[in-house]
């Protein structure tokens, strides 16, 4: 009996009776992160990482029943042991590893191999069944290290200045913002757009620490932000906010950036490639060192990874699930699209 | 090749044209010397001989890269640009080396007649020293086809910034003949290899579409109407004993229409026309369809010349005598018009584009219905003491199209978008039925709203068939009409022929797939355009 199973509300451990990342309301939902299409609203009780807490708590109402963990403390479900482990996603993000009778499974949920310098860093955990994203399973998908994307960031921030526009990045609030505040620091003053300085203050009051950033009000003036740079989510990337701003040049941070007819259809003044995904080189890394023995890939390029894996001799096998239609994506406040069809179950 | 990396970076990051030519203007201002003209040769599709086949560049990368021909194929189809995914495949570059851009173009013309293995030694010494911005423009450079956005127009007005030069006398240097390896910038801008004095054209006058009933024009009495012909818009200048074709984009295009070099002779000096480049067989005008077997080619064959003869359609006179007429009334200029081109004695090739007889705007509005039997888009409105203006300016000329051709069309594909609608099916491939099969017909970008966009997102997702790498194949049961400006015969469709500018005009929830249109139904449309 295999320890998860691909059902229509997410992925389910039936020894222990609980899904992970589930995207219908279930009694108990263990959460990787907290970007929208891996945690939903209506769950009974969830089970995450301490500093995932005060995200979920931030968005989806203080009533919520949470019970968490850090990184490698154990507890036992139902007889399954299970544990968090560092996905270096976001900031909180985790692997869940699960064990039951010497079978181990670890669930990534979204990873990236790099450390950031302030998502706790990637831990490789050996399993027998790894479940792992595709986001950038393409090998066209190499990241830079940050360091030299931060400098190219910094290089458009004091041209933009120079040429009295203001510099605005357009970032997913959960992750990439706080990323690029961390990465950035230096470059203060630092704007940032009320949505992500409430989630930063939620972090901030759970005991992370964050450089100083300034929340956009109607106090500032427009000619004030021309001093620093400007962070908003890419619900505002199109619209009129920014275009209210006098002179404004948009840079968009995302791994799409890394192929061009991507940053052409963005249409922004620039592209910078960082992403919390893992890369092409990373998927490959992380995957091997897991040592596991099947592999399910998930949202993404899951049919090419999956049949490259099958070749170079990792059994592999897609699934279908309603990950990945987040933040390199989708706007916050936008709903997933509607998805009823039955999702197939695995049980090998 | 930094700096010519750095232009062409900023190229891609704007879609503005004044943030493209500021580009080009700060690039043409500080490049080494001897890279420039051959950037503006590249720029102008002025090819060198192709050094190495693209079978073999996409081989030797695949095999550095170490991974599959198939993901290989999987990863340019998500790029969608084959020089962009060979930099983007590489392993990273053991150590970075500059040399100038045209030290490398030098280098691999070098290439020719050489064997494959020194060929394949050169451009994986040169990958390996290259970062993927460089890597990209270097596989562009072996291809020779640097399409990145920059038309003749917009490179002739940054040099003509650049050298506070009249931009006519650029674009009539830069069309001439010359070689990189042997000009120099400044000789290039200058034009001593051509007489620049002469070719200048005029600014074309420009009409708005009508978009109110024509009976708000008014009197039907000062207005003269001719039919829209659906070619290439083109002045005619001959000054000096030399003639100069002008395209629409103000481009110089005399070469590729030999069919009027006659004119040289038969027009006095310091004489324009305007009109329109027609492709014209035994008296009548051919479709579009036609014409564009004759356009953007270096050479031109037989075949060519027989099946798509060229014509001018004229409908105005700028220059007569060396005089600018733009300030006189149209009704004046067509009176000359009239007498210039009746001294064209014994050709069929310049015709005057006929004024349209009507006394009432209903008698008009039939007539217009009729446009399509002459390969007309339509009809022209001008006043007649109207002067020509530069440009467009409301009032004076309209254009009076008629509506394009629909189809109704079944959804059989769909493709995600890239970039931020990723996970959104946002391409879409459309088919008629023929017999009890449907034929893929269009592909079409998404005319729909955001609404739209994600029901049939949805849809699509629901009813996958089968998938080819990020195609799916869908029930065929959306139907959506699609609108076209013209259908051509195409040997590269399976369907035999092509649609031009297809795109959605709704989604056509009110009808099944049985109700779409069929093959024959296009093939009896094309029959009757030609």
């Amino acid at each position: 009996m295999a320890l998860i199973t691909f059902t229509s509300k997410g992925i389910y451990c039936k020894q222990g009776d609980f899904y992970i990342d589930p995207w219908k309301p279930v009694k108990l939902a263990v959460t990787t992160h907290g970007h929208a299409d891996h945690v939903k609203w209506g769950n009974d009780v969830y089970l995450c990482h301490e500093l995932t807490k005060p995200v979920l708590l931030h968005r989806l109402g203080a009533d919520l029943k949470i019970q968490t963990l850090r990184y490698g403390e154990e507890i036992t479900i139902n007889g399954v042991k299970l544990s968090l482990h560092p996905a270096g996603h976001v900031i909180g993000s985790a692997q869940i590893r699960l064990e039951y009778k010497g079978e181990i499974a670890v669930v990534s949920g979204d990873y990236k191999v790099a450390d950031d310098g302030i998502s706790t860093a990637f831990e490789p955990v050996k399993c027998h069944t790894f479940v792992s994203e595709s986001t950038f399973g393409l090998p066209i998908y190499k990241w830079q290290p940050q360091e030299v994307i931060f400098q190219q960031i910094r290089d458009w921030a004091t041209q933009n200045q120079a040429q009295q526009k203001t510099s605005v990045l357009v970032a997913y609030s959960l992750g990439k913002a706080q990323r690029l505040i961390h990465g950035l620091s230096g470059n203060e003053p630092i704007y940032v757009h009320q949505s992500i300085a409430n989630l930063n203050d939620a972090f901030v009051a759970a005991g992370v620490k964050l450089p100083q950033t300034v929340r956009i009000t109607t106090d500032i003036r427009k000619e004030e932000l021309q001093q620093g740079i400007v962070i908003v989510p890419p619900a505002l990337a199109d619209g009129r906010w920014i275009k209210n701003l006098q002179q404004a040049a948009t840079g968009v941070c995302s791994g799409w950036m890394q192929v061009r007819a991507s940053r052409r259809w963005r249409s922004a003044d620039a592209g910078f490639a960082l992403s919390d995904h893992a890369d092409w080189p990373g998927l490959l890394s992380a995957i091997s060192a897991t040592s596991a023995e099947k592999v399910f890939v998930t949202h993404g390029f899951t049919a090419t990874f999956s049949k490259y894996l099958n070749e170079i001799g990792i059994p592999a096998e897609e699934v279908k699930t309603q990950y990945g239609q987040e933040e390199d994506d989708a706007p916050l406040t936008d709903q997933v699209p509607e998805y009823t069809e039955e999702t197939k179950e695995h049980t090998d | 090749m930094k700096r010519f990396a750095a232009l062409i970076a900023q190229l891609e990051l704007s879609n503005k044209t004044n943030d493209k030519i500021a580009a080009l203007v700060s690039y043409f201002e500080e490049a080494d010397a001897q890279d420039k003209p051959y950037v503006i040769a590249m720029f102008t599709g002025k090819r060198p001989k192709r050094p190495v086949s693209t079978a073999l560049v996409r081989a030797w990368a695949t095999e550095l890269s170490a991974i599959p021909p198939w993901l290989f194929a999987e990863s340019y189809h998500s790029v969608g640009d084959l020089s962009e995914t060979i930099a983007l495949i590489l392993p990273p570059p053991s150590q970075l080396v500059e040399r100038p851009l045209h030290q490398w173009i030098k280098d691999l013309a070098q290439l020719n007649g050489k064997d494959d293995a020194s060929k394949k030694d050169f451009i994986l010494k040169a990958w390996d020293s290259l970062n993927t911005q460089e890597r990209f423009i270097f596989n562009k450079l072996i291809s020779g086809n640097f399409r990145i956005g920059v038309s003749n127009k917009m490179l002739v007005n940054a040099l003509a910034r650049q050298s506070h030069t009249e931009s006519s006398k650029i674009m009539h240097s830069i069309m001439g003949r010359w070689d990189p390896a042997l000009i120099s910038y400044e000789e290039l801008v200058e034009g001593t290899h051509v007489n620049t004095d002469s070719s200048w054209p005029y600014p074309f006058c420009l009409a708005y579409a009508l978009d109110s009933q024509p009976e708000t024009l008014g009197d039907t009495s000062v207005w003269q109407a001719e039919w829209k012909w659906d070619g290439i818009r083109g002045q005619i200048v001959k000054r000096n004993g030399e003639l100069f074709i002008w395209s629409r984009g103000e481009e110089l295009v005399t070469d590729q229409f030999p069919e009027l070099h006659f004119l040289n002779d038969l027009l006095e000096d310091g004489t324009v026309l305007d009109g329109e480049i027609l492709s014209i067989k035994d008296g009548k005008v051919q479709a579009f369809s036609i014409l564009q077997q004759r356009l953007n080619r270096k050479t031109i064959n037989k075949s060519q010349l027989n099946d798509a003869p060229i014509g001018f359609y004229t409908y105005d006179l700028l220059e007569h005598l060396g005089k600018d007429l733009r300030q006189q009334p149209l009704k004046q200029r067509r009176k000359l018009l009239e007498q210039v081109i009746s001294n064209l004695h014994g050709q069929q090739t310049v015709i005057l584009s006929p004024v349209i007889d009507f006394d009432s705007w209903e008698v008009l509005a039939s007539l217009r219905l009729g446009s399509r039997d002459i390969n007309s888009e339509g009809i022209m409105l001008k006043k007649l003491d109207s002067m020509y203006h530069s440009g467009r300016k409301r009032g004076d000329w309209w254009k009076w199209k008629i509506n394009p051709y629909t189809v109704d069309t079944v959804m059989i594909y769909a493709q995600k978008g890239s970039g931020r609608r990723a996970s959104f099916f946002t391409d879409y491939t459309f088919a008629v039925r023929d017999g009890d099969k449907l034929i893929t017909i269009a592909k079409a970008y998404s005319g729909l709203t955001d609404k739209e966009i994600k029901e049939v997102d949805g849809f699509v997702k629901k009813n996958a068939i089968e998938k080819f790498g990020p195609v799916r194949t869908v029930k065929p049961e959306l139907v959506f009409e699609i609108a076209f400006e013209g259908i051509a015969e195409s040997k590269r469709h399976k369907a035999g022929l092509a649609l031009r500018f297809p795109r959605i005009v709704r989604w056509r929830k009110d009808k099944k797939a049985d109700e779409i249109n069929t093959l024959e139904d296009l093939r009896q449309l094309l029959e009757a355009t030609l």
